[in-house]
């Protein structure tokens, strides 16, 4: 290799010479020849450039034979780009690779929570939704019926496609209601909790001895398979294929979300447990994706966590996005399926395991600017909005969000918290006109575009409402995506692919390594007010029929 | 206030069925007046950006006002060198934006008339909101139009411009060529000797002696007696000796810059105060518009930058070919003459008929750049060629982002074989 190399530089040196020599014999006497000059002048720096950066690569070809760049650390002359330019990166991290997104935007919001204690609230009613689960038939095998009583942990249905993943509830209590939506679909199982909780006793199963086959068995007859989602597509995983990797974001981006060192604390064993059992269940690596933004060290249960890979990001929203970390870590490709799981998720998991039963138990940020108090409460999956709310909204014309602004459900009090959010947002409702809005808007609103003096003032937070602030357009601005997508991917010409239904392109743009939250701020951002979540779930949806 | 006006908004609209084509201008000004009330959908992002494509565009226009103000008054201030009056550039201020206003303002509007008629008549016919397309196309035709462009031809182009080259391809961000220049370039190709050579970029003047001053002139005329001021007579007067008419361009290609330098120093054709079409003379109010349009990240700085480049490029290696007074030109004066900063600030940018890649739009205007500077030196019978170069480009941008997503494909694919 390296003989090879230095042949080119001695080569490269003669060819230099000789065309230096050659240009300088046939410069005319007298007859000052800028073009001649400057091109010589080009000629000797490309000559040492080339030298240096050859040089640059004999280094890293070195450091690679020797194995020592295996941390990624740089060994060449020059600092990369992404050193030069990367953000002054907090003490936890030091020495230690950073994934650096530079592309992104903090949506920055009223309303999060200020301090770090979690309340209890007294919520009555909770409901498992099958309707959160993407890929689940419309209508499911119920198990049981109005007015039964069941523990937290038993069984309430399965889909008749998939029979052994079994869905459990939350809570103990009374069946009070089996809701359905169009079509005779079941949209909810509402469960009236009991006072003091019962939990489904277990099995015991010994962590070290258990077979992968056993463990899986377990875990499905034990209502956690649904809390795992299988990426391409955010589905409920296959029982029978081995993930290539499991992923785990343990920071959350999105505008006012909860902070993951106040999920965890005081379950860092449960967590760690979870971890141990995800690792059985695959072949590959436990990634874990940590925040190296810096405003508070995260949790040592995350930094020191054992049997994980470690990457810490740094970066605005969606830097957070498990989507986007298995991108910087290691991409989906065609027919790879890799696992993603929350932290709450792993510390159910884990309590599985240390409590010997199915705690289903969630931290909520309950934040917006439409609360009078947002706080942390304690509750259990599928927790009713109104219970979780009430006494806390001040205005009448609110809408509630389970999940965060970007990509969150509307919900009305009487509904319930989705599985996968830990998070309740009240905003205020924008259906008003707006005089001449679009030109000279009155009050200060959230947007990436200079033509608001929002750049002036990075650290403003807004009081936010749900206006569209325009109508619906064809795509016409470009690269406005792009610039808030950390990722190789030009989600302006996927949508359009999928549009068209362009099966091939879709694939080729890489749909698969997508999901609906990560193409949420380019919703945002849209100037077309283009529904890009809705055009990327339509998408996935085709390919996941097709394959 | 705001109640009024709604209530008046509510009381006088048109039945949607009945009047398709009331109710559709109905709406377009509705909408200008208020931002609907609609609200995000219950499983869409709850939040949206403040930014639309009203706001887009009207930045676009803002861009260009100081264009417009300068371009109206260089009208008149060119009409009067001609005929050896006024000559200090702020003599005569008052006849000169007079006489600017008279010319320019019947173009503004025969383009607006006729282009957001046609938008109106198609958004009605077709049931979606009038978009806002034409509000930048609009602003754009006048200023790179002749100041006396005849208003039957202008109509007819804008007319080509928006049927053939938007409806025909389903509306704002379907088109495949940028609507101001092919206006522009329908006049050029169908009413070469209205806008070429060197008689049509001065105002008033025909075979040697000005217009005879009609009937508006006499209006304002009535005004400056008033007031005490100058006022325009009845016309006639003969232009001053050695005048020509011609734009440093044709005078660069008869006689390279030594030529043009005898007839128009270089700080006039810095701040544009010779003769040209409308809007694109004055370098230092198209790069503010430039700046402003970087600034608030409406017109991509890639595209500027990378045309800037492309014709330095193609300046430097035309100076060392040195074949013609032209090519010697020093490449940094190229960009004195002709409308080079215009096209690259207002037309290049055009988001919908550029590239839509980040590496396309490098790749786009650079070559817009090259092209454009082999069609001004080259070509003796196309004295600027910026106007066909993005066209060009225009026709090409679709065949960049073809490949720049194929190569993003094949990096995807290469990837999934190397870990397989």
């Amino acid at each position: 290799m390296r003989n090879k190399n230095t042949n080119k530089i001695i080569c490269l040196t003669a060819f230099l010479l000789f065309a230096e020599m050659v240009s300088a014999q046939s410069a005319k006497s007298g007859d000052s020849n800028y073009l001649i000059y400057s091109l010589m002048a080009v000629a000797v720096l490309i000559f040492f450039f080339l030298l240096v950066q050859v040089s640059d690569n004999l280094l890293a070809i070195e450091a690679k034979q020797s194995g020592a760049d295996k941390d990624g650390a740089n060994f060449g002359i020059f600092p990369s780009l992404s050193e030069i330019f990367a953000p002054k990166l907090p003490d936890y991290v030091a020495n230690k690779k950073v994934h650096a997104l530079s592309k992104g935007h903090d949506i920055l919001l009223e309303g999060g929570v200020t301090t770090n204690n979690v309340h209890q609230v007294n919520v009555k009613t909770f409901a498992v939704q099958p309707k959160n689960f993407t890929g689940l038939s419309p209508i499911p095998k119920v198990v049981v019926e109005v007015g039964a009583t069941v523990k937290a942990g038993d069984h309430l249905f399965y889909d008749k496609k998939d029979p052994k993943v079994m869905h459990v509830a939350p809570v103990s209590g009374e069946i009070i209601a089996i809701n359905r939506a169009e079509k005779r679909s079941i949209a909810e199982i509402v469960i009236l909790a009991d006072k003091e909780q019962v939990y489904r006793s277990l099995d015991e199963i010994d962590l070290d001895q258990v077979s992968r086959e056993e463990l899986v068995n377990f875990l499905l007859d034990n209502g956690i398979w649904p809390l795992i989602r299988q990426r391409p597509f955010n589905i409920i995983p296959s029982q029978t294929e081995v993930p290539r990797d499991i992923f785990i974001s343990t920071f959350d981006t999105a505008p006012l979300a909860p902070n993951s060192n106040v999920v965890i604390e005081g379950k860092e064993d449960a967590f760690q447990k979870g971890l141990d059992v995800l690792n059985k269940l695959t072949d590959g690596s436990v990634h874990l994706g940590v925040s190296a933004n810096g405003e508070e060290a995260p949790s040592n249960a995350f930094t020191h966590a054992q049997g994980a890979e470690i990457h810490y990001f740094s970066g605005k929203h969606p830097a957070g996005n498990v989507g986007v970390q298995i991108h910087h870590i290691k991409p989906i490709n065609s027919g790879d399926k890799v696992w993603t799981l929350g932290v709450q998720e792993v510390i159910t998991i884990g309590r599985l395991f240390t409590e010997g039963r199915y705690n289903a138990e969630r931290v909520v940020a309950v934040t917006g600017a439409e609360l009078s108090e947002p706080k942390y409460v304690s509750t259990k999956l599928g927790a009713n909005m109104g219970d979780l709310l009430v006494g806390n909204m001040t205005g009448d014309n609110n809408r509630i969000v389970s999940g965060d602004v970007l990509t969150g459900q509307k919900k009305e009090t009487t509904q319930y918290l989705n599985i996968f959010d830990d998070q309740v947002t009240v905003i205020q409702e924008g259906d008003y006109y707006e005089m001449f809005g679009w030109l000279i808007p009155v009050d200060p609103r959230p947007s990436i575009s200079n033509t608001f003096p929002n750049f002036l003032f990075p650290d403003l937070k807004f009081r936010a409402n749900t206006n569209t602030h325009g109508e619906r357009r064809a795509f016409v601005v470009t690269g406005q995506y792009e610039s808030v997508l950390p990722m190789d991917i030009y989600p302006q010409h996927l949508m359009k692919a999928i549009l068209v239904k362009d099966f091939e392109r879709m694939e080729g743009l890489g749909i698969l390594e997508l999901a609906e939250e990560d193409v949420a701020l380019c919703e945002f951002v849209c100037t077309s007010k283009q529904p890009l979540q809705q055009i990327l779930k339509e998408g996935l949806d085709i390919v996941r029929e097709q394959s | 206030m705001k109640k009024a006006l709604l209530n008046f908004f509510n009381r006088i609209e048109p039945d949607k069925k009945k009047q398709p084509l009331l109710h559709t201008a109905y709406d377009a000004f509705f909408t200008f007046a208020f931002t609907p009330n609609t609200v995000t959908a219950s499983k869409e992002v709850h939040l949206r950006d403040g930014m639309d494509l009203k706001r887009t565009m009207v930045h676009v226009v803002l861009a260009m006002q100081l264009c417009y103000l300068f371009g109206t008054y260089n009208i008149g201030h060119q009409h009067f060198t001609a005929l050896g009056m006024y000559e200090s550039f702020f003599a005569g201020f008052h006849l000169k934006l007079a006489y600017g206003l008279i010319k320019l303002l019947p173009i503004f509007i025969v383009a607006h008339v006729v282009g957001l008629g046609i938008e109106f008549w198609y958004a009605a016919k077709k049931g979606h909101a009038v978009e806002e397309g034409f509000l930048v196309s609009g602003a754009l035709i006048p200023l790179i139009m002749p100041p006396d462009i005849p208003l039957w031809i202008l109509a007819i182009s804008v007319a080509f411009a928006v049927i053939i080259g938007k409806e025909a391809f389903g509306g704002t961000g379907m088109n495949v060529l940028n609507i101001a220049l092919l206006s522009r370039v329908f006049i050029f190709f169908a009413y070469p000797t209205d806008i070429s050579g060197d008689a049509v970029w001065v105002a008033g003047i025909e075979e040697g002696v000005s217009q005879s001053y009609g009937m508006v002139y006499g209006v304002f005329d009535g005004l400056f007696g008033a007031l005490g001021l100058d006022q325009f007579g009845s016309g006639g007067v003969p232009v001053v000796d050695g005048f020509t008419g011609a734009t440093p361009l044709s005078l660069a290609f008869q006689g390279g810059w030594e030529n043009v330098t005898k007839v128009y120093s270089e700080s006039a054709m810095f701040w544009g105060t010779i003769p040209g079409s409308i809007g694109e003379t004055s370098k230092p109010f198209i790069l503010f518009g430039a700046v402003f349009l970087i600034i608030t990240g409406i017109a991509s700085w890639r595209i500027m930058v990378s045309m800037i480049l492309g014709g330095a490029v193609m300046s430097l290696l035309l100076n060392a070919w040195g074949a013609t007074p032209f090519m010697d030109v020093p490449w940094y004066f190229q960009f004195y003459m002709g409308s080079f900063f215009f096209a690259m600030a207002f037309m290049a940018t055009d988001p919908v008929t550029a590239s839509s890649t980040n590496v396309g739009k490098w790749i786009y205007g650079f070559m817009i750049g090259f092209v454009g500077m082999i069609v001004r030196v080259l070509n003796p019978a196309y004295p600027e060629g910026w106007m066909l170069a993005i066209l060009f480009m225009n026709v090409f941008a679709p065949l960049i982002d073809h490949y720049v997503l194929e190569a993003n494909m094949k990096r995807r694919a290469r990837r999934a074989t190397a870990t397989a």
